[in-house]
């Protein structure tokens, strides 16, 4: 195990990583993006009508609406999780496993943070391999906190072991429910930071309701309303974006407006 | 401190007592004075231990089979759907019924030997421990459980590594709960039809008249109730062992 822990450098990813092969091909439009299409419904009222959302190969991509627009819905949906609402349509999920990452860190409580990270090989029947694990603990900036419970841990250092379970899964499509949400401002503009390097070249859906958080970070963003989804304009430009960069802070505007008139999607 | 506490409170109520029989004083077939019933407690140790081994190890052997009974079942009816929808009405309606009652019927079954008193013990303990185990495996957190179903878990080490760990403080108040029982149904089984036993002894020296071996065999019930009590928190404890307290205890209760 050659994992180089301090390794700042964008773009040279270290090996612990191990991206999936394939995913860092420019594959087209529409060749291995992760599609929704169709209604969203609960019960008989519809949350979504028309859905048409892209997330494309390599990208982050944002989905943002207000509470109860079912943006959580899709994300579980495309992770394969069981939803109170039913899709009239289909998710296209053209990637093997996808791993999820929550709001809360859903970490096992009695178990270390070593031992979470490993959970889901062991949770497969699979061998845990546990050096890559303290490896990929390091490069989350975990290094000799291994054997640490959660309730050891800060809420910043929980999203950490939460990340760097996410990145042993080896996924190619990782969905982040509003996996920053629940920390203080400085801790999550580090997180934010540190996943978008980590997890750079998949395809990553961002569940979120903060403008900044999407600017920041996302290639794409969609606006998830009762009409439909619509395309949202992002800055360009390698993520993360500085915080104080004009067209970040434009963008971020622009996003506010755009969440605080959901019924003109 | 505490020690000297542990050792004034029983002292100060055994002097309480030996007070009461003087003030009134009752004869001695009526309340014996703790004097006359550590004096019965030593001068009939050998027969008095010799029935406790009895007693005890009926005890022992039918909470060991109760507990892993209802680990088996709870751990079963998790895993097996089928089971789950079979078993389940049945553990609600067998928590209805008052197992004590059962006792003659058993004793008829299963004779006056030993064989009455464990299966007695082993049906009072398997309820509590497989109807609360079972319930607290079926209702692991939200989160841990689409955790598990997005990582590809199969049900079995689901069960091991998530929903087994998760209930495991459920089992420690089950535990507690059978403490607690266990003991009465032994001393039930003995007296509905015995001819050894702690349980047995008491009949019999009330029917004597030997007040003083009455007490001096509900002294040693009561020990016995007590110790497997405190062992049973101690285990408990043991199960509740690095579990979260504030916020994240709050998330994992969810």
């Amino acid at each position: 195990m050659s994992a180089s822990p301090h390794d700042s450098g964008r773009g040279a990813l270290p090996p612990v990583l191990r991206t999936p092969p394939g995913i860092f091909a420019d594959q087209g439009k529409e060749a291995g993006a992760v599609t929704i299409r169709g209604d969203l419904w609960l019960g008989d009222a519809v949350l979504a009508r028309g859905l048409d959302i892209h997330c494309r190969a390599g990208c982050w991509t944002c989905l943002m609406g207000p509470s109860g627009a079912g943006k959580s819905t899709l994300g579980r949906l495309v992770a394969g999780l069981p939803v109170k609402a039913r899709l009239e349509g289909r998710v296209n999920v053209p990637f093997g496993r996808v791993a999820l990452m929550g709001q809360a860190d859903q970490l096992l409580p009695w178990a270390s943070a070593l031992d979470n990270v490993c959970i889901g090989a062991r949770l497969r029947g699979e061998r845990a391999d546990r050096d890559r694990a303290r490896a990929l603990l390091a490069l989350v900036g975990l290094e000799g906190l291994e054997d640490r419970r959660p309730d050891e841990l800060s809420g910043g250092q929980r999203q950490r072991v939460a990340l760097a379970r996410t990145l042993i899964e080896e996924a190619a499509v990782v969905v982040l429910d509003e996996p920053f949400s629940a920390l203080d401002a400085g801790t999550r503009a580090a997180m934010q930071d540190l996943a978008a390097r980590l997890l750079a070249g998949r395809v990553v859906i961002l569940i979120s309701h903060d403008p900044l958080e999407a600017a920041r970070l996302a290639d794409h963003a969609w606006l998830i309303g009762r009409e439909g989804s619509r395309a949202l304009p992002l800055p360009g430009g390698t993520a993360p974006r500085p915080i104080d960069a004009p067209q970040v802070l434009a963008a971020q505007a622009a996003l506010f407006q755009a969440l605080s008139r959901p019924c003109a999607v | 401190m505490r020690g000297l506490r542990l050792i004034a409170v029983p002292l100060s109520l055994l002097a309480l007592w030996q007070a009461l029989v003087w003030v009134t004083a009752v004869p001695p077939f009526i309340l014996p004075g703790p004097a006359r019933v550590g004096a019965a407690l030593f001068g009939n140790a050998a027969m008095l231990a010799e029935h406790a081994r009895f007693t005890i190890g009926n005890l022992l052997t039918g909470m060991l089979a109760g507990v892993a009974l209802g680990l088996a079942t709870a751990l079963n009816l998790a895993l097996l759907p089928l089971a789950r929808a079979m078993m389940r009405p049945m553990l609600v309606v067998a928590q209805a019924i008052p197992v004590f009652a059962l006792a003659p019927v058993v004793t008829l079954w299963l004779g006056y030997g030993p064989a009455s008193k464990v299966v007695m013990v082993a049906l009072v303990v398997y309820f509590p421990v497989a109807s609360v185990l079972f319930d607290a495996l079926m209702r692991p957190p939200a989160a841990l459980d689409d955790l598990a179903r997005a990582m590809g878990a199969t049900p079995m080490r689901r069960l091991w590594l998530i929903q087994l760990p998760h209930a495991l403080p459920a089992l420690g108040s089950g535990l507690r709960l059978a403490a607690v029982y266990a003991p009465f149904a032994v001393i039930v089984g003995e007296w509905v039809g015995s001819s050894r036993g702690l349980g047995y002894l008491m009949l019999m020296a009330n029917g004597r008249g030997q007040t003083d071996l009455m007490f001096a065999a509900l002294a040693l019930l009561a020990a016995m109730g007590l110790v497997l009590f405190g062992l049973a928190g101690a285990v408990q404890r043991l199960t509740e062992r690095g579990r979260p307290v504030g916020a994240a205890r709050d998330f994992t209760k969810r």
